[in-house]
């Protein structure tokens, strides 16, 4: 029994150095590599104060290193693009754009999920602490905020996917509320 | 004639008294309404509030550069906290965001009297519903990260009803929590003054403040290496004021120096010099004096115009000097003095035609120069001859006349190609009428091109107003101002909806008008009812009506409020917004409604026949500022035109009338015309774009230059011109000149202008003149 527990062990110690070359940097190499494109998304809330999660679906297109649309399809239409720094959301014809240059803790949020797509190791570093778990072909980044402003706003952002395709990311925020997004490329990459 | 001189000396010293005193009394001022119409329209009128005491015209844009993001950011709360506790300042805005939760505070208390979308069927059970719906929608979108926290408070999302009404009025970039300028290089401040725009003072008092809040911040921080930038109306009339007196002392100073050189070189007596500079003095004096007891207030620009006439007053005792020597004061009187008196009216005829602008500039600087004149000419044959006595002869230096007697002769033979030269440039000019003209009122403007480039950087850094489309309303008092406002911004909608503009800013929106808030309040049910209501609303949203404890609440507390007043909103931005929009006159209210272009749309600009076609019926008077501006100078150049050509037309019918031969008005005419040809082919040249005070200096080469060709039909018809005359003219001449082109140096545009064109064109009148009038029996 003791042996077979020591021999699971070695396996799993044996498993892990099998993939040590996997690290941080070599997921940034992977997804730098990916070119963008187009993946319809589920994005699901999980509110305290609401007595069911709210869904809401959509597409999502990349277009690296730094353009990304998030075209929201129900509940209701709603178009969120991103270029460089410029934050575009249009809603029921309004329109609202913010630079995200001047607003330090917004652009650490977009960063999470525009760094990840775009593989931008130092923009991610910047904001985060990272922690990477999992295989090439199923990993998981967890991301925590360092700064304590941040921090009081998102708790937590996982993202999780194989080789250079993202699959999914979680924000757990400070008030216990969550999100999960996930994505479903269409052009099968 | 036969005044003693004693009484004629005291009684022009008598006058020169008096002139003095109320010179000394007089108000100076150097600010725009220079450029201003006189008798505005509506539209003009709100254009000219807007310049002198409106809100854009209080702003100062302040930049905080050199040291590091950290410091700079250190200075910027610094000189906030420092300038917030000076009376003088309204508001000053650092990007500091603890001011807007005030606000975000403020519209949340007063959510159900503010929110336009309070209306009875918002709280029936569909509306409820839907507008719940709606922000549990909202709760999906990134946006809606943002109205969470208020959900239970605000389930049917006023707070974000009033904020998307607001529009999306960019930001500043920021930097360590505090406005930075696009590169992030600078820290940025937006300061408001008390004072107007158009009081000078208290702009140039405010703006000493903040520099010395600077040095101060700067101290107490040991960052020596920071430095502050600033700009703003205020920062223009300050430094325009500074620059015209200095300027005014400066073209004064250069260009008596210069025509007292001239005059030393040919009378070598200081006392010929001194008595030659009274007629000038009281001119000037004169000038001043007109002005004052006309207008109540004098502008620099007209002082500085001063330069010129010295040039042109002193002509009047030069010629006395050089021409009464040997004829005597009788013989002088008879022969030359009608020839004089001519000129002065031509000139008189020249200046006058400005009196009638509406261009209030243009006709300050008509009365000065008439006036002066007009005192000048008197003062010489008055007053000059009893102080002088006698006049030595004075002899023009041999070499200088066999020149000008040679080089008389070598000008007639250059007739023809001259002639011939005028053709081919009044050709090229007709080509080339479309380029000669500057387009707009900004050729006029005293800001110089680098603080013009300052302050475009600072606008753009800070996404700063400039407020250029405004729709405004009246009412008899408060209430029905913002009554009006609210009819008017129901038309606005409209086009906001329809995509025609982006948005526009009500003062309504903080302060709705006493009908609308009890409008709104009487939109709301009681708690009972609303439980009721919510409980059916709610059944298949995802939110239970038992969470919804404080907005019941917070509806029951609204229903029970009070009015909400100016005075609820004080020391939150939403008090500064309403008070820069709302102007208290004498027979009532306006309100100021400003345009926002949309954001996406290729230029900044608003279609302005679809705004005044959406407003048709409404009482709303829309302005589009650049369009007034623009208006308002082609309604100066129509008007220059105009009274250039009267002003001419006034001047042949008065040379037709004393010469009574059209060969000899065509002698005198023709080589004033050519003059205005070269002089405007030569600016062309020069590459510089005509404006409407250039247009102005070809009617005084045409006033001051006659007096030349006067001369030499006079000496035509008797021969050969005499040394006296010749050298007195070419004296004359010299003087005009120096006093006209010494206004070129100016940096001051209307002033360059004139300078640039009557400084040239007056020599050339002169040789033209010397050129063209008919000799009788030359040699």
């Amino acid at each position: 029994m003791k042996n077979l527990l020591t021999a699971g062990l070695f396996l799993a110690l044996l498993g892990q150095s099998a993939w040590a070359a996997f690290d941080v940097g070599s997921l940034m190499a992977d997804l730098a590599r990916h070119p963008g494109g187009k993946a319809k998304f589920v994005e699901t809330r999980f509110l305290a104060v609401l007595d069911k999660p709210l869904k809401a679906t959509g597409e999502m297109t990349y277009i690296a290193p730094d353009r990304l649309e998030k075209r929201t399809l129900t509940p209701k239409p709603e178009l969120m693009i991103l270029d460089k720094d410029l934050l575009t959301l249009e809603r029921d014809k309004q329109k609202l754009s913010i630079n995200l240059a001047s607003q330090p803790q917004a652009l650490a949020f977009v960063d999470s999920i525009r760094g990840t797509l775009a593989g931008n190791r130092a923009a991610l570093e910047r904001n985060y602490l990272l922690h990477l778990a999992g295989t090439p072909d199923k990993w998981v980044l967890t991301m925590l905020p360092r700064d304590q402003q941040m921090a009081s706003f998102v708790l937590r952002i996982v993202v999780s996917g194989s080789g250079s395709q993202m699959r999914s990311i979680e924000y757990l925020q400070a008030d216990g509320d969550r999100s999960l997004l996930t994505i479903e490329p269409v052009d099968g990459r | 004639m036969k005044s003693s001189p004693l009484r004629v000396l005291l009684l022009w010293l008598l006058a020169m008294l008096v002139g003095g005193l109320i010179a000394w009394n007089s108000r100076f001022s150097a600010d725009m309404s220079f450029f201003l119409p006189a008798e505005p329209s509506a539209e003009q009128q709100v254009l000219i509030e807007q310049i002198k005491e409106g809100a854009v015209s209080r702003l100062l844009m302040l930049a905080i550069g050199g040291g590091d993001a950290e410091k700079r950011a250190a200075a910027s709360r610094d000189l906030r906290q420092r300038l917030a506790t000076q009376d003088a300042f309204v508001s000053i805005q650092n990007g500091e965001t603890s001011h807007l939760d005030q606000d975000r505070d403020l519209l949340l208390a007063h959510r159900y009297l503010l929110s336009p979308a309070v209306t009875p069927e918002r709280f029936t059970v569909a509306g409820l519903h839907a507008a719940i719906g709606d922000s549990i929608d909202l709760l999906a979108s990134p946006a809606g990260m943002l109205f969470k926290p208020f959900l239970t408070r605000d389930p049917t999302g006023e707070l974000a009803t009033m904020l998307a009404g607001l529009g999306s009025a960019s930001q500043p970039a920021s930097r360590d929590g505090v406005w930075a300028s696009r590169d992030g290089e600078r820290a940025m401040l937006l300061v408001q003054t008390r004072a107007h725009g158009a009081d000078t003072d208290g702009q140039e008092a405010a703006i000493r403040s903040i520099r010395s809040a600077f040095a101060e911040t700067r101290q107490a921080l040991g960052a020596d290496g920071l430095s502050l930038q600033l700009s703003g109306p205020g920062h223009f009339a300050v430094a325009a004021r500074a620059q015209i007196k200095q300027e005014v002392l400066l073209l004064t100073s250069i260009s008596s120096l210069a025509i007292i050189a001239v005059l030393f070189f040919i009378y070598r007596s200081p006392r010929l010099i001194g008595l030659g500079m009274l007629p000038v003095l009281s001119g000037a004096l004169a000038g001043i004096v007109a002005v004052s007891l006309t207008y109540d207030t004098v502008f620099g620009i007209t002082v500085g115009f001063g330069a010129a006439l010295i040039g042109e007053a002193v002509d009047y005792s030069t010629y006395y000097f050089m021409q009464s020597g040997r004829l005597g004061l009788n013989g002088w009187r008879q022969r030359f003095w009608p020839t004089i008196r001519l000129g002065v009216a031509t000139s008189l005829c020249g200046f006058g035609a400005l009196l009638f602008s509406g261009f209030p500039g243009l006709a300050q600087l008509g009365l000065y120069s008439l006036a002066g004149v007009l005192t000048a000419a008197l003062v010489t044959r008055f007053v000059l001859p009893h102080l002088a006595g006698p006049v030595a002869v004075t002899n023009t230096p041999q070499p200088l006349l066999k020149f000008m007697e040679s080089g008389l002769d070598g000008l007639s033979r250059l007739r023809l190609p001259v002639l011939l030269l005028a053709v081919v440039a009044a050709g090229w000019l007709i080509n080339q009428r479309d380029q000669l003209w500057h387009p707009d009122l900004s050729a006029l403007s005293t800001v110089s091109e680098a603080d013009a480039q300052i302050d475009g950087e600072l606008r753009a850094d800070l996404g700063a107003p400039d407020s250029r489309y405004l729709v405004v309303v009246n009412g008899a008092d408060q209430e029905a101002a913002l009554q009006a406002a609210e009819r008017t911004g129901r038309h606005l909608d409209r086009l906001v909806d329809a995509g025609v503009i982006g948005g526009y800013d009500s003062p309504a929106r903080f302060l709705p008008s006493r009908a609308s808030q009890d409008q709104r309040r009487a939109a709301l049910p009681e708690s009972a009812v609303l439980r009721q209501r919510l409980t059916v609303a709610l059944a298949d949203l995802p939110l239970s009506a038992q969470r919804l404890d404080a907005f019941v609440a917070d509806v029951e507390a609204a229903r029970k409020a009070p009015p909400l007043s100016r005075e609820n909103l004080a020391g939150s931005s939403l008090a500064l917004a309403v008070d820069s929009l709302m102007l208290q006159r004498a027979d009532g209210w306006s309100v100021l409604l400003p345009l926002h272009p949309r954001i996406d749309g290729d230029e900044l600009s608003i279609p302005a026949d679809q705004v005044r076609a959406a407003l048709a019926g409404s009482d709303g008077l829309f302005i589009d500022m650049k369009a007034e501006f623009d208006a308002l100078y082609s309604d100066y150049l129509s008007e220059a035109i105009r009274l250039s050509l009267a002003g001419v037309g006034a001047v042949i019918l008065l040379l037709a009338v004393s010469l009574r031969s059209p060969q000899r008005l065509t002698g005198v005419l023709l080589p004033l015309l050519i003059a205005v040809v070269f002089v405007v082919a030569g600016l062309h040249l020069l590459g510089q774009r005509l404006h409407l005070l250039h247009l102005v200096g070809l009617l005084l080469i045409v006033a001051v230059g006659s007096n030349y060709a006067l001369f030499f039909d006079r000496s035509a018809r008797q021969g050969k011109p005499d040394p006296e005359t010749l050298s007195s003219m070419g004296v004359a001449n010299l003087t005009t000149a120096i006093g006209f082109g010494t206004l070129s140096l100016s940096s001051v545009p209307v002033l360059k202008a004139i300078g640039l064109t009557v400084g040239p064109g007056a020599i050339l009148a002169l040789l033209l003149a010397a050129m063209f009038v008919p000799r009788g029996t030359n040699r």
